[in-house]
Formats: structure tokens, C-alpha cells, sequence
């Protein structure tokens, strides 16, 4: 389950279903000043008038860029009773302007040579295109233009409200750890945004109407709630021109930010168990954790990445050297958090028992591996381990375009500031095994954790579990 | 549309400059083909050995040759499955396999610095040379596998594909299940691995592909060094052709899910054939360009039938399949189908239209430059040039071959080619036959 740091928990759903230096170069890159400076040196920042962030980063490597416009709302803007509907707007953004009407959008940049799509998670919904260097202009018109100037109608309306369930059938109603999963942030989220799932609820998606996704897309679709990030083959000064001619000219909005709605305290463990036609059993940890924006110690989050990281950093971490080849408890097992989510969350672990094992005997070895992380420090080695692993990926990272500005939007739309893509391998070098100890004594504890079991049912297709509300015939 | 017009224009006038990696080529001593284009800009390098190794290989035992490549980093030379995986991310390295139905792949991404390379490289070289398959990680990954069959048996997209390949291929090599299946797991003996090893993973069977901060005579070193490791053994015997479809032929298996998967499809082509451009541009017409696409519209924007609906040719060593893919609500699948198959029919009868030809050309030829940004993307093409035995100007014509392909090409193509009476469909889901 472990995912990329600073990008794990993405949980996007997109619109459509990675010795020897000669002795010429320069040395290598290996300090973490160095690499960061590296990383994000070529990075620039400026400010429309109207507030729009635009942040260009140059990579002359190949003569190709990638625009992503990034807009700070996604699920957990929303509320119970609209779940959802951030993303089915990112649908409905396709759907056409009295300038470019439907399908034109697509049509332009397809000939144009380019890829594109979007994505909404719980932080923030995106827009991309990738194209070659010299193309980028017609995506910023195309792009400025929806931001303001979108039709939005009804029959097109209800066709991709179609399209969205079937999605949300795709990826949660038939796929049992994904169902179990969904019900887990629900049991460990009370009254945090966290426990909606950023695709909806079904029922969410029955009552949606044209009117909530009108008022939705007014009240945060504004430049001044939006980020512009350019990386590739281009020039800074020619983006920023070409930005303010485009984006520029859009009048701000009027955004109120949302509400605060922190998670309440968790007073004791909960348990829920799913039951869904499955062949394979699954289970679910998560304890409560800060994150940047809310850790009272700065130094806490980078501790809990650490902490992720010799859980589940590779095959030679401990789930996979304890549990998978050593006891031989778990098929797979994984480790997973977000330092860089906008609200408090979770440090995940997941499993799935090896034949002759139970998910009780998964969960109890999980736990006592979390149990290891409080008694005693981790050792040098595995430190270190997780150490050159983050240096490694910072070089690897500068081969994608994509991957570059993914980590600057998303940085900068969740309120951290994409500088701190510059700090992260130092931050995380700085960590000592007695923070990843004093993190796991605090805040891994079990009155803080939520449990979810996956109990599979017999596959009867004669036999469909109750949620099916008359959809077979 | 006056707008759009001219930026139609100006797209067929100003033609970008197509600097496609000047790619490097040879051969060592014992046979190792070697594809090299160095990158000098990041201090790394991704290093890709491929064998002709994959699950057309795997003869009476299903899941020989997914399990052998998987059980590579689980020991090799004095080294357990701990060590080896500890040395490699130490350094920060990626060690990755895989393997498909032609090849079977071991990775590496490396930083180039010596103090973080040299652990990486030599781990590399010593898994290549000398696995050992200890008895107790085999029995491990034969459990492995099982709990693999039981994951795919609960997901109606794995058991439709799954039964979209068997129906197709029959006796053929390509239907071999990946995975294997509980009897041929069952009966699988380590010294039967280590038997498939010796046989495959050999330097005449086998091409490598460098891409990195490295130059001609550094790769070269690295590329005998890896060489050194495996004996010259053979390469593998051609596969035999893929007997064509004699008739259309519908496969319903109950499953209760919310949505039936479908698969639609027929053998389709091979890398090298004679009609691989004309087949591309028009799939990318039909079903392989996204939102543009006419199953895209036709399925998903016109009906809201379906997320996901596209088409492809997957071009193997022997003909690949062509096939379309989508999932729906179950009690929509007849109609999902029916559109799928009158849209595929109708691409057949007509071709594409004038516009259709123009927009996929326009996005095919201006998408060059998106192939080739990345090393990742570089070494993988050198994978596949260096496999399949495409030219090593393959890039470098590729917009040329396709600027040459005529709207007639794409018609004629197709219709020698695709016959929607003689296909295979596959719908997984509901409780009858759908």
C-alpha cells in the first residue's frame, strides 16, 4: 500500500478509466541541499492581479511542458448530502463553453498532440494537459476560458451523472477491499470530512442536480482559489505573459474558505466488520496522526513519514521481512500516510492473510508491529535506508514533468506552500530514532485506532448481497 | 468554428522539429543484444534486461514462467531474499520484474554515483547470474500464486480477461493463464524453475537497454559485465502462428457484481506487421485516442453507458489481440454491447471520416515528442526495438510511417483485417446469461 512520499493518499479518480559518472560532469548531487536545490531550483513564483498563483518550473530536457491548473476544493470541501459533487464537476468541465462547445475542449487539444485529463481527491480537483513546448498557448486559453464560462446543461448533466456511478460501480460497489475501505474512513472519521469518499455516496449521487453543481462551480471556481503550475521546455517570462493574458484577465471571486471541521477526539478503539462476496479476507488499521498543517511539533509528520517508511518502504522493510517472508502471516502487507493532506489523518496498515492464516492473526501481527516501533528505537541502518531512499527519488522524480508539478500543486493547494518540496529530504535526514519512537508511543496507541475486517461471502451470482436494490435483472 | 479552423491549419503547417534519441547498438561476445542512448542531464540510469521468457514459454506448466521471474531477488551467490532487497534500497535503487506472455523482464534504477551504484549494480548482476530459488521462498510463491488466483477469482474484470484470452487462443501458446491454475501450481517442483531459468534467461534469448548518465564506453562495460553473468545458451524457438477465428462466439459467466465487464475482440496483429501503421491510426480513431474516440462518444458521451470504453491492437511476437473493452450497469449490457459491436462494424464499413483522419493524424504526429520525454519511457522503447527486432531508425520514421498511411489504407486495412461476425465477447456479471 505504501505510496509515494508526499503524494500517498491520493485517491484521485481521473476523468478517463518509472558507478560510474564520467569525469566531465559536474558532482554528483548528493548532499541534501544540494539535491533539493537542486530538485526545484528553476522554480518560479508570481501572483496575477487578480490572485491567481502561478508557479513555472523550467525543464529543458525535452521539448514538451505540462499545464495543470489546481483548484483548492475536492471532497473534503464538501458535506453530507452533495458528496460527490466536486468530481462530477470535474466531469461537467468537459461538457463545453458558448466558445469552445461540447467536446471541443478535447478535440483541440488531441489536435494539438496532446494527453490530457483531471483528477479530484479529497484536497483539490485538477485540470492537465501535456503537450509539445510549443503548444502551450492554446491549452491556457482553453483552460482560462472554462474556468469562469461554463454551460453546463441539463441532458449533459444527466448522462455524466450515469458515467459517475458506473465509475463508482467500477471502483467501489464490485471491488470488496475498495468497499471495505470506504467504510473504514466512514468508522474513523466521525464528523470530519475524511469519512465521505471523494466519488460520492450512491445515494449522494441520486439527488445531485444541476443547480448544486451551478452553485458549486460559482462559489470555487474563481482565480483567486485556483493555481497555475507550468513545467517543461518553456521560458518563465513568456509563461507569466502568456498567463496574464489568459488567466489574467479573469475577475477574482468572492471565496470564503471552508469550514474548519476538525476531527473530534477519538475516545477509545473501533471495530467494524464488511461483509461482501469476496474470495480473499483483508483488514485495515489506522491510527490517528497530525499532519503539516496541523502538527503542533513541526518535526512530528516527517518523523510518521520515517515511520511509514521502515514499515513499509520496500522489500526489505519489516512488513514485508516480518510478516510476508519471515512469519509467513500475510500475503501482502502495506504501510501508508499522507504528511502533506490539508486536515489530521492517518497512519494506514493494511493485509492480507497467507493461506493458513486468519485476518485475526493478521491483525494481531500488525499490531505488534506497531508495538515494535513503541518499545524500541529503529536501528541506524533502516534509517538510513529511508534516508537514501528520499534522496534517490528526488533525482528519479526530475525525469517526469508530471511528477514535478504534481508535487508543486499539490503542496500549494493544500496550503503548505510548494516550497517545502525544497525542505522535505532535509527534514526527513533530520529525523532521529527517538522521534520515530516518541511519534509511535503518542500517537500510535489503541485508543486512537480504527479496525476494519473484511469477512468475505460465497460468490453466488444466484445470491447478490442486499446493497444490489433491485439493479440486477 | 472559425477559430477552430485555423488552429487545425496552423497544427498541419508549422510542424515541431522531431528529435527522436539516436540510439545506440551492439552485440556482445555471447549474443547479448545491447540498445544504449545515453542521458546525461540526470545523474541516473535505468537498466532493463529482457528475455524471451514470458508465459507463451510456459508449455504443459502454466505459471512457470511468472513464477521463475518472480522468485529472481529471493536469493542469488550467498545472499537471501533480506540481503539482496536491503542492498538495493540502501542505495535508493529500484530493482523491478515482471513478466507478460513474450517477455520477462529484470530492472534497475540507479543513481550513477559510484557509492550508490556499485552496491546496486552488483546486487543486479549476481541475481541475473545466480538465483538460487531457495526451496522455502518457492513454497512461499506457489501460496503466493494461489492467493493470486483467489484475487482474481473475485474480480469480474480479471475473470472476463482471463476468459477473453483462453477463448481466443485455444491451444495456442498466448492462452496459457499467467498466473497458472491450483493443478499446475500444485505440481510445479523447484528444479523445474531452475530447469526454465537455464533455458531462458540466456544472452542469445535476451536484449538489454540502457538509458542514463552514462557514456559509450561506460555502457559498454556495464553491458559486459551483465553479459559475463549468463551463459550464451539459444534463443527461443519462433512461437507458432495464431489460427484465425472461423465464427463469432458469446461467453456469459454469472457474477454478482453491479457491473458486467465485456471484452469484444479477434486475434489482431504482430510488432514488424505489414499493416501496423494503417491498424494503429485507425484504432486510435476508433477506440484508442480517449475523450476523442468513436466508441468514447458513441458509448460513454451519446448513452453515459460506461467510464471506461476503449479499443486496442496489442502487437506480440505472434498476432496480439485486437479487442474493445467496457464495463456497464448489468442490466445494460446487451445494449453496451450491441452499440460497441454497430460502432466497430460500422468503423469497418466506412473507415474514418475526413475529419476523424485529420484530428488522429494531427494527435499522433504532434504526441511524438510525449513518447520519448522521459528515460522511462526511452528505455522502454529500446526494450521493445531490441526485442521484436524493429529498425533503429524505428523513432525516427515513426511520423513519417504514419503521415504515409491514407484514409483508403485505413479502410482496406480493416477490412482485411477485422470481422465483428467473427469475434470473441466475453461479459462477466449479473445473474444470467446477460
Amino acid at each position: 500500500m505504501r505510496r509515494n512520499a508526499m503524494l500517498a493518499g491520493l485517491l484521485a479518480l481521473a476523468l478517463v478509466a518509472p558507478a560510474v559518472s564520467a569525469a566531465t560532469q559536474p558532482e554528483p548531487c548528493n548532499t541534501p541541499e544540494c539535491t533539493s536545490n537542486a530538485a526545484f531550483a528553476d522554480t518560479h513564483e508570481f501572483m496575477l492581479r487578480n490572485g491567481m498563483k502561478v508557479i513555472v518550473k523550467e525543464d529543458h530536457r525535452a521539448p514538451v511542458v505540462v499545464q495543470q491548473v489546481w483548484y483548492k476544493v475536492g471532497s473534503s470541501y464538501e458535506h453530507g448530502g452533495i458528496t460527490g459533487i466536486s468530481h462530477v464537476l470535474e466531469h461537467m468541465m468537459f461538457k463545453g463553453t458558448s466558445r469552445f462547445p461540447n467536446g471541443t475542449f478535447s478535440e483541440i487539444i488531441a489536435e494539438q498532440g496532446g494527453r490530457e485529463n483531471a483528477f479530484t481527491s479529497r484536497d483539490y480537483t485538477a485540470y492537465y494537459q501535456v503537450l509539445a513546448a510549443d503548444r502551450l498557448e492554446i491549452a491556457m486559453r482553453l483552460e482560462a476560458d472554462r474556468m469562469r464560462n461554463l454551460l453546463m446543461k441539463e441532458d449533459d448533466f444527466q448522462r455524466e451523472r450515469a458515467v459517475v456511478q458506473e465509475e463508482r460501480r467500477l471502483r467501489t460497489e464490485d471491488n470488496p477491499s475498495a468497499l471495505t475501505y470506504e467504510r473504514f474512513q466512514a468508522t474513523a472519521y466521525l464528523n470530519s470530512p475524511y469519512g465521505d469518499p471523494v466519488i460520492g455516496w450512491m445515494e449522494d449521487l441520486e439527488s445531485l442536480t444541476l443547480d448544486d453543481l451551478k452553485a458549486w462551480y460559482r462559489r470555487w471556481y474563481a482565480p483567486n482559489n485556483a493555481t497555475l503550475v507550468v513545467v517543461g521546455d518553456v521560458d518563465p517570462d513568456e509563461v507569466l505573459h502568456l498567463a496574464r493574458r489568459y488567466y489574467g484577465r479573469i475577475e477574482a471571486g468572492e471565496v470564503e474558505p471552508p469550514k474548519p471541521r476538525p476531527e473530534v477526539p477519538q475516545h477509545g478503539e473501533r471495530r467494524i466488520t464488511v461483509k461482501a462476496p469476496a474470495e480473499l479476507p483483508y483488514v485495515l488499521l489506522g491510527y490517528k496522526v497530525p499532519v503539516v498543517m496541523t502538527a503542533e511539533e513541526a518535526w512530528e509528520p516527517y518523523a510518521l513519514e520515517v515511520l511509514a517508511g521502515i514499515l513499509d518502504g520496500g522489500s526489505s522493510a519489516r512488513l514485508s521481512r516480518n510478516l510476508v517472508r519471515e512469519r509467513e502471516i500475510v500475503a501482502s502487507a502495506g504501510a501508508g500516510y499522507n504528511a502533506a493532506a490539508r486536515l489530521q489523518g492517518l497512519l494506514m496498515l493494511d493485509g492480507t492473510p497467507a493461506p493458513g492464516h486468519d485476518r485475526a492473526e493478521v491483525e494481531k501481527a500488525l499490531r505488534e508491529e506497531v508495538e515494535k516501533l513503541r518499545t524500541r528505537p529503529v536501528t541506524a541502518e533502516e534509517l538510513e535506508r529511508v534516508k537514501a531512499q528520499v534522496v534517490a527519488q528526488e533525482i528519479y522524480q526530475r525525469d517526469s514533468i508530471q511528477h514535478q508539478a504534481m508535487t508543486l500543486g499539490a503542496l500549494e493547494t493544500v496550503g503548505l506552500g510548494w516550497r517545502l518540496a525544497a525542505d522535505y529530504a532535509e527534514r526527513i535526514r533530520a529525523v532521529t530514532p527517538e522521534q520515530v519512537q516518541a511519534v509511535a508511543q503518542k500517537y500510535l496507541i489503541a485508543d486512537h485506532l480504527t479496525v476494519a475486517h473484511l469477512d468475505p461471502q460465497p460468490i453466488d451470482p444466484a445470491n447478490p448481497p442486499s446493497n444490489f436494490q433491485g439493479h440486477l435483472r | 468554428m472559425m477559430l477552430r479552423f485555423v488552429i487545425l491549419l496552423l497544427a498541419l503547417v508549422v510542424l515541431p522539429a522531431q528529435a527522436a534519441p539516436e540510439i545506440q547498438h551492439w552485440e556482445t561476445d555471447n549474443g547479448l543484444r545491447v540498445y544504449f542512448v545515453p542521458a546525461p542531464e540526470l545523474d541516473m540510469v535505468d537498466i532493463r534486461l529482457v528475455f524471451d521468457a514470458g508465459s507463451a514459454r510456459d508449455g504443459e506448466q502454466p505459471g512457470i514462467a511468472q513464477m521463475t521471474n518472480a522468485l529472481l531477488d529471493s536469493g542469488a551467490g550467498s545472499w537471501d531474499a533480506d540481503t539482496i532487497a536491503e542492498r538495493f534500497e540502501s542505495v535508493g535503487a529500484q530493482f523491478g520484474a515482471g513478466a507478460l506472455r513474450d517477455m520477462a523482464w529484470v530492472s534497475l534504477r540507479s543513481l550513477t554515483d559510484p557509492e550508490w551504484f556499485e552496491p546496486a549494480f552488483s546486487t543486479f548482476i549476481k541475481v541475473v547470474e545466480a538465483p538460487r530459488f531457495p526451496a522455502r521462498d518457492f513454497k512461499r510463491a506457489r501460496k503466493q500464486a494461489f492467493v493470486a488466483l483467489r484475487q482474481q477469482a473475485q474480480d469480474p474484470g480479471e475473470i472476463a480477461s482471463k476468459a477473453f484470452y483462453e477463448a481466443l487462443y485455444g491451444d495456442h501458446p498466448y492462452a496459457s493463464p499467467t498466473i497458472g491454475t491450483e493443478e499446475s501450481l500444485k505440481a510445479l517442483q523447484r528444479d523445474d524453475l531452475v530447469a526454465f531459468h537455464q533455458r531462458y534467461y540466456v544472452a542469445r534469448n535476451g536484449v538489454l537497454a540502457l538509458v542514463g548518465n552514462l557514456d559509450r564506453l561506460q555502457a559498454e562495460a556495464l553491458a559486459e559485465r551483465i553479459a559475463a553473468g549468463l551463459p550464451t545458451g539459444e534463443a527461443a524457438p519462433d512461437l507458432p502462428p495464431v489460427p484465425e477465428l472461423t465464427e463469432g462466439r458469446t461467453i456469459t459467466i454469472p457474477f454478482p457484481s453491479e457491473q458486467a465487464h465485456v471484452f469484444m475482440g479477434q486475434p489482431g496483429m504482430q510488432r514488424g506487421d505489414d499493416d501496423y501503421f494503417a491498424l494503429y491510426f485507425g484504432n486510435h480513431v476508433l477506440g484508442g485516442s480517449g475523450f476523442t474516440s468513436r466508441l468514447m462518444k458513441e458509448v460513454r458521451v451519446k448513452r453515459g453507458l460506461s467510464y471506461s470504453v476503449y479499443s486496442y491492437f496489442l502487437p506480440m511476437a505472434e498476432n496480439g489481440p485486437f479487442l474493445m473493452g467496457l464495463q456497464t450497469r448489468t442490466d445494460q449490457a446487451g445494449e453496451a454491447v450491441d452499440v460497441a459491436r454497430e460502432t466497430i462494424a460500422g468503423f469497418v464499413a466506412e473507415g474514418p471520416t475526413r475529419d476523424e483522419y485529420r484530428a488522429s493524424l494531427a494527435n499522433i504526429t504532434g504526441g511524438f515528442p510525449l513518447r520519448v520525454a522521459s528515460n522511462s519511457d526511452i528505455v522502454q522503447y529500446l526494450s521493445m526495438i531490441g526485442f521484436y527486432g524493429l529498425p533503429l531508425d524505428y523513432l525516427d520514421r515513426f511520423n513519417a510511417r504514419v503521415e504515409a498511411v491514407s484514409l483508403e489504407d485505413i479502410k482496406d486495412a480493416f477490412q482485411r483485417r477485422v470481422d465483428t461476425e467473427r469475434m470473441i465477447t466475453v461479459i462477466v456479471g449479473g445473474p444470467e446469461a446477460g
